[in-house]
């Protein structure tokens, strides 16, 4: 069957000019919807990141995000209290009260406002979140007017850079470091000492804890515990998964997006692979008429064509993801719609949507093929013969 | 003498068309026995149904009533898909206009209906550089078909009709392109096929020197095989 893919694959070659315009509609479908699924994945990716599998997130019961949430101090001792909590070299608990706030920060390049997190921490905030690294000046000094911003705020936001002041909560905050978290999304937060945050935004309550668990830890009796405990509204998840749902709102709508926009760009370029793969049959009914003269079965037949517009859904589909491909290098900074803060977060190609992205494309090809190869397949022999 | 032994056996066969609610006559009650080795040509004027008869030989279109036995088998009873499997290694084609596919070289254009066989593809090779060499095309065989002349073409054309192997070989005006060299050209490698393997050739043409070339010419007239066929070589 090597002769029937060179059959093919030469064909194609032949009508060049045909063969790019036809690939270049599928390819410019596949980028479209590699580049929005992408971007589902690089917010998804980036969030999912942020957490750790061993951090134990307590929020209020009826809180999806940190923003939402309050813990009040009494609570918040209840917590420090379990038994489930790992302990530090030095023999102290593994565990942060943190305070979540939003404030509003210029942009360099737009000028516009955008929310951005403020995350009041303690001492093992930073030693409960390994991926947090600093990569200029210092961590702020506890008791400080001191913060350090995520270095996607201080590349993205006006005055945010090391050694600025931000105002905000009626104070001046001075920049005394800069960190990376990689791509996650405490790489887009400004972080600062908890209690001088609750007292300048005037809050008596904690927006949520955080500690990392020991191996005594079972979710569902830790979850049971402390939701039959009549002192405690709060409810308590894995770290990884509390960020992938922060991320489920903003995912399923690009997807959604991406879905759809490609569903009607699609019909286009089936269209047009259909007149391509039809004036291919048409142009060579004497060949397929000497074909079957030889021997060739109506079967193979349509496999020579269905092959011919699978092969042009297949260089739509490799050159649309290597323009999508592309878009890795680029990094965009968005509202989340469910913390409505900035996140920064790039474009990801997974195999999987390398996997979908090609089925997608060879799916066109297949529809845009078939009933042109059926055509080509029920010729009469006789007829096709006459066709010189 | 192996001459003497049918090998094509054509007993009452009618062929009618269709145009709209019209039938139209092509072949009437046609009866006819090729023997094997045999080289007939088959003349008359146009629409006499000459290329309906050759293509009801090979397989390639169905008789309304009578019998085609080709090699002892009735074709007539063969379905579609069966006629398909059965003229690979059965009949082989020489088109007026070669019917090559232009995508593919010579060499590949020969190896084509053996894609369709059992054999490996060294065995493969093998037939396709023995079916060249003997049209004496081997030098072109990586050429495509637009960089060879028409004689070329042809040549090819025979050597993929050989290379199966085939109980007839058919030709529908097999000069009816070419210049009169390169005619002449294709009719002494057609001789020589019939004459030194062997082959049971069935030519339809408008031409009378081509005609002459085959042993036994049978003419058709408005769909009726003429009685006065001519032994050419008596």
């Amino acid at each position: 069957m090597r002769l029937l893919f060179f059959y093919s694959f030469r064909n194609l070659l032949t009508r060049r000019v045909t063969t790019l315009l036809t690939s270049s509609g599928m390819a410019l479908v596949v980028f479209v919807f590699a580049a929005i699924i992408m971007l589902a994945e690089g917010l998804q990716k980036t969030l999912i990141e942020t957490g750790l599998d061993n951090n134990i997130v307590v929020l209020r019961r009826s809180a999806t995000t940190e923003v939402q949430s309050i813990i009040s101090r009494y609570q918040a001792s209840i917590i420090e209290t379990q038994p489930e909590i790992s302990l530090d070299r030095t023999g102290a608990r593994l565990l942060a009260k943190e305070l979540v706030v939003l404030i509003t920060l210029r942009k360099k390049v737009s000028n516009s406002l955008a929310n951005v997190v403020i995350r009041g921490i303690e001492r093992t905030s930073i030693d409960m979140r390994p991926q947090v690294k600093l990569s200029a000046g210092r961590l702020p000094k506890p008791g400080t007017l001191e913060i350090m911003v995520g270095n996607n705020v201080a590349k993205n936001f006006k005055n945010a850079g090391l050694g600025n002041s931000i105002y905000f909560a009626m104070r001046s905050w001075t920049v005394v470091g800069v960190f990376d978290a990689g791509e996650t999304g405490f790489s887009s937060e400004i972080w600062g000492d908890s209690d001088q945050l609750m007292k300048a935004f005037r809050r008596n309550a904690y927006s949520s804890i955080i500690f990392r668990r020991n191996s005594n830890f079972d979710l569902p009796s830790f979850k049971r515990r402390i939701e039959s405990d009549p002192r405690l509204t709060l409810n308590a998840m894995v770290e990884v998964e509390y960020y992938k749902k922060q991320s489920e709102m903003m995912a399923k709508f690009l997807r959604i997006l991406g879905i759809s926009l490609t569903a009607i760009f699609s019909i286009g370029a089936i269209i047009g692979a259909m007149i391509t793969m039809y004036a291919a049959v048409a142009n060579r009914t004497a060949e397929i008429g000497t074909l079957r003269a030889l021997g060739f079965g109506r079967t193979n037949i349509l496999f020579a064509f269905l092959l011919e517009s699978l092969i042009l859904g297949f260089l739509g589909g490799c050159t649309g993801l290597i323009f999508a491909s592309m878009l890795q290098l680029i990094s965009v900074s968005t509202t989340n719609f469910q913390t409505f803060s900035e996140l920064a977060f790039s474009f990801r190609l997974s195999v999987g949507i390398v996997t979908k992205a090609m089925g997608f494309s060879l799916f066109m090809g297949f529809v845009g093929g078939i009933l042109p190869a059926i055509r080509a397949s029920r010729m009469k022999i006789v007829e096709s013969l006459r066709e010189v | 003498m192996d001459t003497l032994e049918p090998i094509v056996s054509i007993n009452n066969v009618t062929k009618t068309y269709k145009r709209g609610d019209q039938i139209i006559p092509v072949l009437e009650e046609i009866s006819l026995v090729i023997n094997k080795g045999d080289y007939l040509a088959l003349m008359g004027p146009s629409g006499s149904g000459k290329s309906t008869l050759l293509n009801l030989i090979a397989g390639l279109d169905q008789a309304d009533k009578g019998v085609i036995e080709v090699g002892g088998i009735d074709i007539t009873v063969l379905s579609e898909s069966e006629l398909s499997r059965w003229r690979v290694s059965n009949v082989g084609f020489i088109f007026q206009f070669y019917n090559l596919i232009p995508v593919l070289t010579a060499f590949e254009n020969v190896e084509l209906p053996l894609i369709l066989s059992d054999l490996s593809g060294k065995e493969r090779k093998e037939h396709v550089f023995t079916a060249l060499k003997v049209v004496n095309i081997e030098d072109r065989m990586s050429h495509y078909p637009s960089q060879l002349s028409g004689g070329q073409q042809q040549r090819v054309a025979i050597a993929r009709a050989i290379v199966t192997d085939p109980t007839i070989l058919v030709a529908d005006e097999p000069t009816g392109d070419l210049d009169r060299a390169s005619a002449a050209n294709v009719l002494d490698l057609m001789d020589r096929l019939n004459r030194d393997l062997g082959k049971t050739i069935i030519v339809v043409t408008h031409d009378p020197w081509a005609g002459k070339r085959a042993h036994t010419v049978k003419l058709l007239d408005k769909g009726v095989l003429s009685d006065d066929s001519q032994d050419t070589h008596s």
